[in-house]
């Protein structure tokens, strides 16, 4: 019993060590950004604030504060646009196989795999030919196409757990491809909708590549913005870690309200699903 | 019995159609984002390979024919080899210790331990978070002068972190020292606190999968808990612990924007990945063909992985 209770301890021990090496960056980031200026320099970075000033909150804000716009009018329309068609694709290639659908579906998945890196130059210069380089419309487009892959496996699995029997039945009481579709399987996706979209907007969020090189300055997502922040001699830190406790609250929101959606989307990532 | 017969094979005729109809919608409905992706995936890849072997190394396209020469380059050059090799390190040391203390971590979890959920959750909410807002917190966390050292101050150690330049074990290689960079461990710290929820509720997903039976029979056969963990439930965690693997190793291939945000090339180059040396290249110096060149390696590198992953698993699936 003795030896049973002193490994619960030690269990518990490295599970709370773990836990708040885990949490530092949270607590620096949360101390820093609430000193006063006067406060905040090397010596002090653990120590907490004297007294609570939001004014680095204000100051982060007043920097970021359009380019969190942007990133809301990308990420929204980018995430809805994306579910549905990888909820139309996911139907068919769950539910209408054809002869080589399997392998069209094989050619879509590595597309989640490749470094964006490989087809950016290209992109781009396409973006700019047809007038959507540096637009907000470029970013989501891109996102899009580049999305429908995860939306896609996400989808499909999704849809594969729905026995074919209540498809069956629905097709002998007259239902077609799209009545099947309205009917049965979209009031079924809820749960599925609601994992693709919190997976696509925690991404889009937070994605970094596409966004510094598809747009310029005035139409940056946000995490280009914190980057410039982070980068500027001129910025004090106290204002970087706001900032970056900005760029964050959405996706920690999302995930913190609805994280058992947020880790089934995580799982589903992993291709079998 | 005539006319029925008839409208038996009416109604089959009608259900045929509908079937043909039904099958073309299909088609129609999967074609839109086939097509996409066929374009802007595999035809811009096509165009990426092309520009690599193009002399477009200024501002304005120049699509005439270089054939290797840019990838000779690459190879001779000081900072791409620099990168390969910060690459193989970052890899090794970022895949271990995120199987490890996933695993590690979710064994421990998946004890039935009070406040479990609350343990998961703090271990899996940085994958909530953007690369960039890892990279900005960590480059003051493992700022020498600041963060951790000044913990670290207690026991008389102060690690130079990002800004050291020594190569551990290092002998000549080409142009460089080649060798574990330092300085790497501290974007393998930020990475693996970013990514170890990611093993963890993968293992979780696993060990729960696992029915309680097996491990009392193991019991009953006389196995101690460690050598039920070994013999029994670390073998059918195998499949899972290879998934884990190929997606880390397809993120570390590409990372780009953690090593950006937190330290760029460093000193010598010695955080230095094709990822960033990519972007620089082509979009700060406009050689775009050396960095297509880049892209199409670092392409490589990951369908090494991938394209054996996704075959297999598409088959088993089958």
């Amino acid at each position: 019993m003795a030896q049973l209770r002193f490994s619960t301890i030690a269990k518990y021990f490295i599970l709370v060590v773990l836990a708040i090496f885990f949490l530092t960056p949270v607590y620096v980031m949360l101390v820093t950004s609430l000193k006063p200026l006067d406060e905040v320099s090397l010596n002090t970075m653990w120590s907490l604030p004297t007294s609570l000033d939001f004014s680095s909150y204000t100051h982060a804000f007043q920097e970021l504060a359009p380019n969190f716009m942007n990133s809301i009018y990308l990420v929204v329309p980018a995430t809805l646009l994306s579910a549905v068609l990888g909820a139309m694709n996911g139907y068919v290639l769950s539910k209408w196989r054809f002869k080589g659908s399997e392998v069209i579906f094989t050619v879509m998945l590595f597309g989640m795999f490749i470094p964006y890196q490989s087809i950016l130059i290209p992109l781009i210069q396409f973006l700019s030919k047809v007038g959507l380089y540096n637009t907000i419309w470029g970013l989501i487009i891109t996102h899009v196409v580049y999305g429908l892959p995860i939306t896609t496996l996400m989808f499909r699995n999704f849809y594969a757990n729905i026995p074919d029997s209540m498809i069956e039945s629905a097709q002998i009481d007259g239902a077609n491809f799209l009545g099947v579709f309205r009917h049965i399987m979209l009031p079924l996706s809820i749960s599925g909708f609601v994992v693709v979209a919190i997976w696509q907007f925690t991404n889009i969020w937070n994605e970094f590549l596409f966004a510094v090189t598809i747009t310029n300055s005035d139409n940056h997502p946000i995490m280009v913005a914190l980057q410039n922040l982070s980068g500027s001699q001129i910025v004090q830190w106290n204002v970087q870690m706001a900032g970056a406790l900005l760029a964050a609250l959405p996706t920690l929101l999302v995930y913190i309200i609805l994280g058992k959606f947020f880790v089934r989307g995580l799982l589903a990532g992993s291709v079998k699903g | 019995m005539e006319p029925q017969l008839e409208v038996k094979q009416q109604t089959e005729l009608k259900r045929k159609t509908r079937l043909s109809k039904d099958r073309a919608m299909a088609v129609a409905f999967l074609a839109p984002s086939f097509i996409l992706i066929l374009i802007f995936i595999y035809g811009f890849i096509g165009w990426t390979g092309w520009v690599s072997v193009s002399n477009w190394n200024t501002l304005v396209p120049d699509f005439s024919f270089a054939g290797l020469k840019n990838y000779i380059y690459l190879f001779g050059d000081y900072r791409f080899q620099a990168d390969l090799r910060n690459t193989v390190f970052f890899t090794i040391l970022f895949i271990g210790l995120v199987i490890v203390l996933g695993l590690g971590l979710s064994i421990l979890i998946d004890q039935k331990l009070k406040g479990e959920s609350i343990f998961r959750n703090i271990f899996l909410f940085p994958m909530a978070l953007s690369f960039v807002v890892t990279g900005v917190v960590w480059q003051w966390l493992l700022n020498p002068s600041t963060g951790y050292n000044k913990f670290l101050q207690f026991f008389n150690i102060q690690p130079k972190w990002y800004t050291d330049t020594k190569i551990l074990a290092g002998f000549e290689w080409g142009q460089i020292e080649f060798g574990l960079p330092v300085a790497i461990f501290a974007v393998v710290i930020a990475a693996v606190w970013q990514m170890t929820g990611f093993s963890l509720a993968m293992y979780l997903a696993g060990l729960r999968g696992i029915p309680e039976e097996l491990r009392e029979a193991a019991r009953i056969d006389g196995a101690s808990e460690f050598q039920i963990y070994r013999k029994v439930i670390l073998p059918i965690l195998m499949p899972i612990t290879v998934s884990v693997v190929i997606i880390m190793a397809h993120i570390s291939l590409k990372i780009f924007d953690l090593i950006y945000a937190m330290t760029g090339s460093g000193a010598n180059f010695v955080t230095d990945v094709p990822g960033v040396y990519m972007f620089e290249t082509t979009f700060r110096g406009n050689y775009y063909a050396n960095g297509a060149a880049i892209a199409i390696i670092m392409l490589l590198l990951v369908a090494v992985f991938i394209v054996p992953y996704l075959i297999s698993s598409r088959r088993g699936d089958q």
